[in-house]
């Protein structure tokens, strides 16, 4: 992988030979790139993009620092618990109630003062790795080579912390013991052009509450009432087991498979931040008020605190389908934040 | 709210005058169990190396470092009650277990089974893991350790809580209380506005 950016430059004289072996071109048809000159584009073969003018003109990245970063963020995700998070389990207190919730509540404060002072980890559960990478522009980045430091980081905050191992194939349950394995670290890959720095937030998502997510298809006739009853539903019915009061991350729109994103991108938003949209803040206050009605309370035991927080990340969808999805996240909604500038800066936070 | 202390193991007196609501302090010996641990005993047959008669069973996640002779802690958490369910009832009758402690409860079926037999599940606040390491001293012994981290571990316990009765030996479950009446009043909470 580390050689990623070599090959490339090596296969370029050649792209339009190898691009016969793509599954999508036919392996009798010559590709034709005379409409493409003709239109003033030029073919792929003559594109070059030489290291050393890239590298004089746009920002390049030290990818041994962002392997170092990964490394660091996933200790750190495990350790430090966002200021927002338990800022808002310090207010659930004072609001609450209930004996038994407050005996939870305050259980759980406890626990998390003891693991800031022993820097011991918040809870035994490491996660599933998952990285969200924003870059700026305009920068000279090689995804592969980024792709492969975040995976190297992940397996060696793994293997030189030491923490739990806890990826396993999803058949022979077999555990690699370094949090890697096919597809891992789940990455996700966004683009902020206004942005002069690389953003990556790492989130270790432990599977108490992931287990407890859902998506549901529903019709443009089913209206916004079914979005509501199936978002309180699942809580109801979670009671417990994702280790409430934690953050409910919703979706709505997109497809099968981007409203699930739409819903992880919802828990990693900090608490106490609304939606900047009024129509979906106001949805956000509403779940959330229902859901702490309900009286689910803390670890499912009753209690005034349900939710720290109901977060909606949308997007258009298609005109017969309405997507939703909720991704459960505990109350050890564990983030860490890093931001790196082409000067080798970098700034840590939540 | 004032916790009851109670040292293992526990005798089936103690654990029938235990109602959910009430919270508990354990001191004493307990026996931390997991998925693989439970399938060891029930499907393949394998008798465990020491009696839990009388003691709590932990649904736990332990992370444990060897030194020698010696197992130390890393960091001790529980996990999810309901993967394990299946087993609760045959632990209660076949081996005496007196309590098992997780989080997010046991099924109908378990409930039952503390009924006849005398046992109870003692809820434990999930992820406060850094909390649970400090209140277990020691890892006293870890049985069949080619299976770690799902063995069968003995932990020495001092302060261990506090624990919430959720489930009790006179067919009470705090789960089922609290999702019946979240499930009464989802009608009134989503109410009228529902179908805006």
């Amino acid at each position: 992988m580390k050689n990623c950016g070599e090959l490339r430059r090596k296969t370029l004289p050649d792209a339009p030979q190898t691009s016969q072996a793509s599954p999508l071109v036919d392996d009798n048809e010559t590709p034709d790139w005379t409409g493409l000159e003709a239109a003033g584009a030029r073919p792929r073969s003559s594109v070059s993009l030489p290291n050393e003018v890239v590298s004089g003109v746009l920002p390049g990245i030290d990818y041994e620092l962002v392997e170092e970063v990964a490394k660091e963020l996933y200790i750190r995700a495990l350790k430090e618990l966002p200021p927002d998070v338990a800022e808002a389990l310090r207010r659930a207190l004072q609001r609450e109630t209930h004996p038994t919730a407050r005996t939870v509540l305050k259980t759980i404060l406890k626990s998390i003062e003891i693991s800031e002072t022993n820097r011991m980890l918040i809870c035994q559960d490491t996660g599933l790795p998952l990285y969200m990478v924003t870059a700026g522009g305009p920068w000279a980045l090689d995804g592969c080579r980024l792709k492969a430091a975040l995976a190297a980081g992940t397996r060696r905050a793994t293997l030189e912390h030491p923490f739990r191992g806890s990826t396993a194939h999803p058949i022979t349950r077999d555990n690699p013991q370094d949090n890697l394995g096919q597809g891992m670290p789940i990455i996700y890959w966004d683009f902020a052009p206004e942005q002069d720095y690389l953003e990556i937030v790492m989130v270790p998502k432990g599977s108490g509450s992931e287990n407890m997510s859902a998506m549901e298809m529903f019709t443009p006739a089913d209206g916004l009432g079914a979005i509501k009853r199936f978002v309180v539903d699942k809580v109801v019915c979670s009671g417990g087991n994702p280790c409430p009061p934690g953050i409910i991350g919703v979706g709505i729109g997109g497809s099968f498979d981007s409203v699930g994103l739409l819903a992880k991108k919802a828990i990693v938003r900090p608490v106490g931040r609304r939606n900047p949209d009024p129509m979906f803040a106001a949805l956000e206050e509403e779940l959330e008020d229902a859901i702490n009605r309900s009286g689910i309370g803390p670890m499912g035991l009753g209690g005034d605190t349900t939710t720290l927080a109901v977060h909606i990340e949308w997007s258009y969808t298609h005109i017969t389908q309405n997507p939703v999805a909720v991704n459960n996240q505990c109350w050890a909604a564990r983030r860490a934040r890093a931001r790196l500038w082409p000067d080798g800066r970098v700034e840590y936070g939540f | 709210m004032n916790a009851i202390t109670l040292s293992t193991p526990l005798s089936e007196g103690e654990v029938r005058a235990l109602r959910v609501g009430e919270e508990v302090i354990l001191e004493g010996l307990i026996y931390g169990m997991r998925d693989r641990t439970h399938i060891e005993i029930f499907q393949y047959g394998k008798e465990p190396p020491v009696s839990l008669a009388g003691y709590p069973v932990l649904h736990t996640a332990p992370s444990l470092r060897r030194v020698g002779e010696k197992w130390e802690k890393v960091i001790i958490g529980t996990t999810t009650s309901a993967r394990m369910d299946r087993f609760a009832p045959a632990l209660f009758e076949k081996y005496g277990v007196r309590a098992i402690i997780g989080k997010a409860g046991l099924s109908e079926v378990s409930l039952a089974a503390m009924q006849r037999f005398g046992a109870c599940y003692l809820a434990l606040t999930g992820g406060a893991a850094a909390l649970e390491t400090l209140q277990i001293e020691e890892v006293e012994a870890v049985y069949w350790p080619h299976l770690h981290p799902e063995a069968l571990y003995a932990f020495r316990v001092r302060g261990f809580g506090p624990l919430i009765v959720a489930m009790d030996s006179h067919g009470a479950s705090l789960y089922a209380q609290v999702r019946t009446a979240a499930q009464a009043r989802l009608a009134s909470i989503l109410g009228q506005g529902a179908d805006a």
